[in-house]
């Protein structure tokens, strides 16, 4: 395996009940690049994502992000090397603000937080790099609101902040458009491309003018298996793949 | 960056916070002045018991209302913690800070064994495992010979705090429980406003979002859940000191109901509402009491009340109105 690829996975199979939702699929994704996972619903997409994040352990199948074996891990230590995911509903934690959702990512740099004893107060060292978070993504005015109260889109950007204050090595990004109107569509993916830029990004995206304009790399899922790759010019005039897509009830 | 801060700074609802930090304090103190004179004012017999069950409450409101945990077997930590300070007192002869510090240390332990069975499920069968171990508790309470069964741990002594401060007489008694109440209260407003309390709370909003951001979520509830059965504990110690007595009723199944009744009465989630529920409920206990089984009655018919008109409970309803964090 060459040092480029960080992340692979060799025959990466999930089976539910004799239903095999993910079939033997085989990805290589390069360091530094944005790769699209696309395909009509129920291809796998996301359970592919929740393969590679250890939240559901495959069948068979193995996955290697930098050279090491993490079929066996379990999630939490998989974000802590450095592969950490969004979720496809907007993931922020409604009742903390929005400076204390970037902040409790930041946290994970003191390692655990078991010190129950001490005031919050050590906490707020942390809040400068914080509200820098925020800033980037246009949320400094909102610092001090529950997320709760936030609009959808600011949800997704907070949710965006969140996972960046890890600083990932790689982000796993799930649908970051869904059910965002067309100006937030278009910040949105002003982020990911400026965020793209020392980091390896794997998205599912049904935006396919986002897919385009945005990835360097597609994979094509459809019933659990690998259909086609490629940039998205080899793709989009791949006759299965359109298809897949028309056969399937998507234009 | 500094901009960046001032602006935050600025914004109303940045002051709101420091506000609420504020208020909390001034109602800390109002409470501490409340319980200086209270015993002038009402019977301490009467407020000890409300006291102890005050702290069970904030203690097991940790517990659900911060770590979104609902645990249906507190019982079996205030009891245990009851049975094993009234034994020590009693029959070891040993002193009444011996005695609670040795009964909330076996709940805590029993806290961390129960807690690490319980936390492997998640939403109604860590409720139904903490039920059936805290039922084992129960029938183990029946049993075992030193408990004394039906009879319960009865004529417990009261002994002398540090040997200098008779506990026999009420009055010294109160200021002791009300200065162990006042502890656990504040240590637990330190553990909501901790950095592990932020991330307690992150884990209670959205778990699967805290692992993906690499918490090992399961520790935190183990702590969070030992955390509150030591100090359920601690209520349960200090009651038996109270009572003289260690008696089935604190392992029963009802007292674990109990306790979610109060904190959901008072406001589950807020850091002052067990308290209040743990007033009302106790109070009507009491001067209701003639009434017989009717007590039971009448607080189904307010749990109902509570859960259809306002289901944040009285401190979570009077947050609201006042729209400040309480």
């Amino acid at each position: 395996m060459t040092a480029d690829i960080i992340l692979s996975t060799r025959d990466l199979t999930i089976e539910f009940k004799g239903f095999v939702a993910v079939d033997g699929v085989s990805l290589d994704i390069r360091r530094g690049t944005i790769h699209a996972l696309i395909g009509p619903n129920g291809a796998g997409k996301t359970t592919c994502f929740n393969l590679l994040t250890k939240f559901l352990t495959p069948t068979k199948g193995t996955i290697t992000f930098k050279g090491n074996d993490i079929t066996a891990l379990r999630p939490a230590t998989v974000a802590r090397l450095g592969l950490v995911r969004s979720f496809q509903i907007s993931a922020v934690f409604p009742h903390l603000t929005a400076l204390e959702n970037v902040r409790v990512a930041l946290q994970r740099k003191r390692g655990g937080s078991f010190d129950f004893w001490r005031s919050e107060r050590v906490l707020r060292a942390l809040n400068d790099e914080a509200l820098n978070l925020l800033d980037a993504v246009g949320l400094t005015d909102f610092a001090a609101l529950p997320a709760v109260e936030l609009s959808y889109g600011r949800k997704r950007a907070l949710e965006i902040a969140t996972t960046l204050a890890l600083d990932p090595e790689m982000l796993l990004l799930d649908e970051p458009m869904a059910g965002m109107g067309h100006e937030d569509v278009e910040r949105i993916a002003a982020l990911i491309r400026r965020v793209s830029a020392n980091r390896t990004i794997l998205m599912v995206e049904h935006n396919l003018s986002v897919v385009a304009s945005l990835s360097d790399h597609i994979t094509v899922l459809a019933r659990g298996k690998v259909l086609a790759e490629g940039n998205y010019a080899t793709v989009s005039s791949n006759p299965a793949v359109i298809e897949a897509y028309i056969g399937a009830g998507h234009a | 960056m500094a901009s960046v801060s001032e602006r935050m700074a600025a914004a109303p609802s940045a002051r709101a916070a420091v506000d609420a930090a504020h208020l909390h304090r001034a109602i800390f103190v109002g409470i501490a002045i409340f319980l200086a004179v209270a015993p002038f004012l009402l019977y301490p017999v009467f407020l000890m018991k409300v006291l102890c069950f005050a702290l069970f409450a904030c203690a097991f409101n940790l517990l659900l209302g911060y770590g979104g945990l609902l645990s249906f077997g507190h019982a079996a930590y205030l009891g245990t913690a009851s049975y094993i300070c009234a034994h020590t007192a009693k029959v070891w002869g040993m002193p009444p800070e011996v005695a609670i510090l040795l009964g909330t240390a076996a709940a805590a332990a029993l806290g961390f064994v129960f807690g690490s069975l319980a936390i492997r499920r998640q939403g109604i069968y860590f409720a139904m495992i903490t039920l059936a171990l805290a039922q084992m508790v129960f029938f183990f309470s029946l049993q075992a010979p030193f408990t004394g069964g039906e009879d319960g741990i009865q004529a417990v002594p009261r002994g002398h705090l540090f040997g200098l401060i008779d506990l026999s007489r009420d009055t010294s008694l109160y200021y002791v429980v009300a200065v162990i109440f006042l502890v656990g209260v504040l240590f637990i407003y330190r553990v909501i406003h901790s950095p592990f309390g932020q991330v307690l709370k992150a884990i209670r909003d959205n778990e699967p979002r805290a692992i993906s951001l690499g918490y090992a979520t399961n520790r935190y509830k183990l702590v969070v859940f030992t955390l509150s059965a030591t100090l359920a504990g601690l209520a349960g110690a200090t009651k038996a000191i109270v009572f003289q007595l260690a008696s089935l009723t604190d392992v029963h199944w009802t007292m674990s109901g109990e306790v979610v009744l109060m904190t959901l009465v008072g406001g589950m989630g807020t850091v002052f509402g067990p308290m209040v529920g743990a007033a009302v409920i106790v109070t009507m206990q009491n001067y209701l009491a003639h009434l017989g089984a009717w007590v039971t009655v009448i607080q189904g018919v307010i749990f109902v009340i509570c859960v259809m008109l306002f289901r944040e409970g009285i401190i979570g309803v009077l947050a609201r109105r006042l729209k400040r964090p309480l």
